[in-house]
């Protein structure tokens, strides 16, 4: 895959997303809105096009990230309880500070699913066996550990709409005045770039790391944090998208090497055009009804993600 | 020279270095020997700082190691644990290219490319470069991070183990190489050795640990002796000069 065609293609598919949806808005209307298209166009297709995008990076870039620091190809928000802490992060801000704002609910929010991310690569010292599909599985249950603990307090709050709300990843709520929270991994992006190189050094091992000279906690540290902040972010704005930070690196990984630094940029750029791919997929196939993001990913990821087990067991 | 003095480290009640002290000279190959379970391993580990000793101390020409900050070490000295489960897909030009971390930090400069290249020549790797380091061999990946450990441009060079898992070409193959790193780059080599024979032929000097403790150190001459093996192995071996070199048989 040509970083070009993926550019090219990533244009594409960005300049559909905005002219696909229930109000017709073509492109040869582009200089001659009127009112209500001008509002859908700015307050609702331009936000979601946007939201999508960073929410492709970010939890690619961070599906990477848990990857190498892990060791392990099967490790990612999804399959760490990253996302699930992170649910559950909100879900203790609406019982316990009613009158959280948003922000808030951030800081909540990502302070859980940093303990919960801490708490798995904890939990994966001290296994022994070492095992590349082991290891995620344990990850899987760790994660719906953390949900089941969330359903039942939603439940004996009667949150539990509330709170599945944040199930299902949903572009289609996205409109002016609620994704903005989303810019905040920008920089984190931008952080990650400059870590590249360390966190590739972690992913040798601490004695590796410790040859060179590099801190190895606070790389890790760094990892992790670019994780959670990314992963609650996304969450909160978007909702759970599955797989995307599995499926992702683990294709990069087999045409462009595990080496971060020169991956970082295809990793981002493939995960933003294959949420855009599932997101416009959703959109049309029950026009003018929608599939959410949640679903789309989950299963073309899900396949995905069979697949590179298999190809994995070959190779092993 | 690297002064080791009186270092020991436990794990629960048992001492697995035991008051250990030697003085390691520049620019020669020094072998650590001994039965499984000697200590070897770990005491490498104390020197090259990546474990803490219980009590004693470790001298980098003067300096404590445990008092040095780590990116300096990092200049002076490399050492290479076995690091054969490594699953990353790194070509191996990246990987001798992370041996200059310590200098660049990432941001490769003219003068890191030019190490990277002879290091490369050096390890004769240049036309594997581009090659991901799961599609080597076990001597070939030996023979990457030992490139990375020459472009890391150290005056120390500790490698636990360098032979494991390698055929009898590759294991030479290597060990010529470490004889070249202290003969013509003036390097000093560490190794922890299981090979007898490869440590009788190619080291200055060998140290034998046993439960622990020195059991004998020396030249080649003072090491490979029959009596000498015998406390270090308790076992019987006869040892034969072949070409000049002394050669252990122990395997009947």
């Amino acid at each position: 895959m040509k970083k070009r065609y993926l550019v090219l293609l990533l244009i594409l598919l960005s300049f559909a997303s905005l002219f696909i949806g229930v109000t017709t808005i073509s492109p040869l209307d582009l200089f001659r809105f009127s009112d209500h298209q001008t509002q859908i166009f700015w307050q609702s297709r331009v936000p979601r096009l946007i939201s999508i995008l960073i929410a492709g990076v970010t939890l690619s870039i961070s599906g990477f990230i848990m990857q190498q620091l892990s060791r392990n190809k099967f490790v990612s928000p999804t399959t760490a309880g990253t996302m699930d802490s992170a649910r559950f992060g909100i879900l203790i801000a609406l019982i316990v500070f009613t009158s959280a704002g948003p922000f808030e609910k951030m800081v909540i929010a990502f302070l859980f699913s940093l303990a919960g991310t801490f708490l798995f690569m904890k939990i994966l010292d001290r296994i022994k066996m070492k095992d590349p599909i082991f290891i995620p599985l344990v990850g899987l249950m760790f994660g719906n550990i953390i949900s089941s603990i969330t359903t039942f307090f939603a439940y004996k709050h009667d949150l539990i709409q509330n709170m599945s709300a944040w199930l299902q990843g949903d572009f289609s709520m996205i409109t002016a005045g609620r994704y903005e929270m989303l810019y905040i991994s920008i920089p984190l992006v931008v952080i990650a770039y400059f870590f590249a190189d360390r966190f590739t050094i972690a992913g040798m091992g601490e004695d590796f790391a410790k040859n060179l000279g590099l801190n190895y906690k606070q790389a890790v540290n760094v990892g992790l944090v670019i994780v959670a902040l990314s992963t609650t972010l996304v969450v909160l704005t978007v909702g759970l998208i599955p797989f995307l930070g599995l499926v992702v690196p683990n294709i990069v990984s087999i045409y462009r090497g595990d080496n971060l630094k020169n991956s970082l940029f295809d990793t981002a750029l493939l995960g933003a055009v294959f949420i855009l791919f599932c997101d416009i997929l959703g959109r049309i196939i029950i026009f003018p009804y929608e599939i959410p993001i949640g679903l789309t990913v989950g299963v073309i990821g899900s396949g995905i993600f069979i697949y590179l087990l298999m190809r994995r067991r070959d190779y092993a | 020279m690297v002064e080791v003095q009186s270092v020991s480290k436990s794990y629960g009640l048992k001492a697995v270095v035991d008051d250990v002290s030697v003085n390691i000279q520049k620019g020669k190959i020094t072998s650590f020997i001994g039965p499984n379970g000697a200590g070897k391993s770990t005491l490498l580990s104390i020197i090259s700082r990546l474990m803490s000793a219980d009590t004693g101390e470790v001298l980098i020409d003067g300096q404590k190691v445990n008092e040095t900050k780590s990116r300096d070490l990092a200049k002076k000295m490399a050492i290479l644990k076995q690091s054969n489960h490594l699953n990353l897909r790194l070509s191996v030009r990246d990987l001798v290219a992370f041996g200059r971390f310590p200098y660049s930090q990432g941001k490769l400069t003219k003068e890191d490319h030019v190490h990277i290249d002879e290091a490369l020549r050096y390890m004769e790797l240049e036309e594997l470069q581009d090659r991901y380091l799961d599609q080597l061999s076990g001597g070939q990946k030996q023979r990457a991070f030992i490139a990375m450990t020459i472009a890391q441009d150290t005056e120390y060079i500790l490698l636990d183990e360098p032979l494991n898992n390698l055929d009898m070409k590759h294991s030479v193959q290597i060990m010529k190489v470490l004889r070249r790193l202290a003969d013509e780059l003036g390097k000093t080599v560490l190794i922890v050795i299981h090979d007898i024979n490869f440590a009788s032929v190619y080291s200055d000097y060998i140290v034998a640990l046993k439960d622990g403790k020195i059991e004998a150190q020396g030249t080649v001459n003072e090491i490979i002796t029959t009596l000498t093996l015998k406390q270090v192995y308790g076992m019987d071996m006869s040892i034969q000069e072949i070409n000049n070199q002394k050669i252990c048989v122990y395997f009947s």
